[in-house]
């Protein structure tokens, strides 16, 4: 039964967006994991990342079998899971752009319109209706896809920091840019965990990324109307 | 008008219990490890070969790994190896033989003076590992194109490949082994490479990350078979240029 425009709330999400958005996560998550696994090799900070936490296969195996401490596995995720995400993110940014839906859903945007939307976010004070963004929805995906790029970039220039010096060069050197690109990564992971919860709140959002639309009756606004 | 039939919203509920299981499904990929299967290791060495490719496509020849002021050398280099330095082999300076073998055309064994004695440069340039630290180094030594022509070497042939005293062995694409600072190192730090760092040499590629450049090296050879190498028998990638 379709819901009628006029008296429902609705999300819908073309399939290239559904396609890409989860090419994303499923990067995300190849990408985070195995990065993981990577930096507990050689940490950049006094810490190690919990090895159930990262991917790259049993590292006591690696180690008795070949001498290495699970890293293989990891790298090849690692350098299977950037052509996914370099792929869908620009999937993502192309429909973006040419559609027209970065500027129309999350646009205009001011530092006033955020700081007003996040007051009334922490106060419980803020509505949330299908298909519509408040403003600080707006900021968190524009900087989640600012992030994102900044990880492709940096990412690059880590890999390649001969044959792209100047990107290297741009990132501040090859340890900075290592750097950088650990600090992008803990803003992904700062928005995922927002995004997540947000999500259980009002679940039909995922019912939308999942099938293509969904719908709400008007009024039955989550959080204070 | 509020939509008066119950049984959609029955409909979205079922949906989100499916929604939630691909969920569950994304995070048990991470939880429950599927890397060691064969299908995952399939895809792996396609993905591999894939990306030898694109790193082949983007080496250049002539392009210059970026050299650093003589001062950003670090002294102490950090040694690394799957084993503890006191392990590392001992080769005596006067008994050692290089051996060559495969697409070369004088394969007469070369003694350590013979070696140091052939033309040397330095260079201070960043070692890369794979597993993300780096450090900058001063290394001296002769460039590999330089003895592979003095040798006779057969330069179009795709591959040279290096066996070592320890019991590592890799391989390198010819136009790595001829690009001007891929250098046989005979000297870190201005000095003779200690046991730990190589004695006699060690391949010093400043386009590769650090596992690519053997220590120790006892035999050099030509050939248009991949030999494969260390690591990358272990999975790393082949190419594993910087």
């Amino acid at each position: 039964m379709k819901p009628n425009p006029a008296t429902h709330d609705i999300q819908k999400h073309p399939l290239l967006v559904r396609l890409s958005h989860w090419g994303q996560a499923l990067a995300i998550i190849i990408m985070i994991g195995s990065g993981w696994r990577i930096y507990n090799s050689s940490p950049l900070f006094n810490f190690r990342f919990y090895t159930w936490a990262t991917l790259g296969g049993d590292p006591a195996i690696a180690k008795i079998a070949h001498m290495d401490p699970g890293v293989a596995n990891a790298i090849n995720w690692h350098f299977t899971g950037m052509w996914l995400l370099a792929l869908s993110f620009f999937l993502l940014i192309l429909h973006g752009t040419i559609s027209g839906h970065f500027w129309r859903d999350l646009l205009p945007l001011s530092p006033r319109a955020i700081f007003r939307d996040f007051i009334a976010a922490i106060t419980f004070k803020l509505a949330h209706r299908l298909g519509e963004y408040n403003a600080v929805q707006r900021a968190a995906y524009w900087f989640v896809l600012f992030a994102i790029l900044m990880m492709i970039l940096s990412g690059l220039a880590i890999w390649k920091p001969v044959q792209l010096a100047w990107l290297c060069w741009c990132f501040g050197g090859f340890p900075t840019a290592r750097l950088i690109h650990f600090l992008f990564m803990v803003g992904i992971c700062g928005f995922m965990l927002v995004h997540v919860a947000l999500v259980i709140l009002v679940p039909k959002t995922m019912l939308a990324m999942v099938f293509g639309s969904a719908a709400e009756p008007k009024g039955e606004h989550h959080g204070a109307d | 008008m509020e939509p008066t039939k119950k049984p959609s919203l029955d409909v979205d509920r079922r949906k989100f219990v499916g929604s939630g299981l691909s969920l569950g499904a994304l995070t048990l990929l991470t939880g429950c490890d599927i890397s060691d299967n064969d299908v995952v290791q399939t895809m792996f060495a396609k993905v591999s070969r894939w990306n030898n490719f694109v790193q082949e496509s983007l080496f250049s020849g002539t392009r210059l790994a970026p050299e650093f002021p003589e001062s950003m050398a670090v002294k102490n280099f950090r040694y690394n190896a799957w084993y503890e330095y006191p392990l590392a082999p001992v080769i005596s300076g006067t008994d050692y033989r290089l051996e060559l073998a495969g697409l070369i055309d004088n394969k007469t064994p070369w003694t350590v003076p013979q070696l140091y004695a052939l033309p040397q440069k330095s260079q201070v340039t960043r070692h890369v590992c794979v597993e993300g630290w780096s450090m900058i180094g001063k290394w001296t030594g002769t460039p590999l194109k330089v003895f592979l022509e003095h040798v006779g070497a057969d330069t179009t042939a795709k591959y040279v490949g290096f066996v070592c005293a320890d019991g590592y062995y890799e391989s390198i694409d010819m136009a790595t082994a001829l690009h001007p600072q891929t250098i046989m190192a005979f000297q870190l730090s201005d000095e003779i490479l200690p046991t730990e760092f190589g004695f006699p040499f060690k391949i010093r590629i400043p386009t590769k990350l650090g596992f690519k450049q053997p220590k120790f090296v006892t035999a050099i050879y030509v050939t248009n078979r991949n030999p494969g190498g260390f690591w990358v028998d272990r999975g790393y990638n082949w190419f594993s240029g910087i």
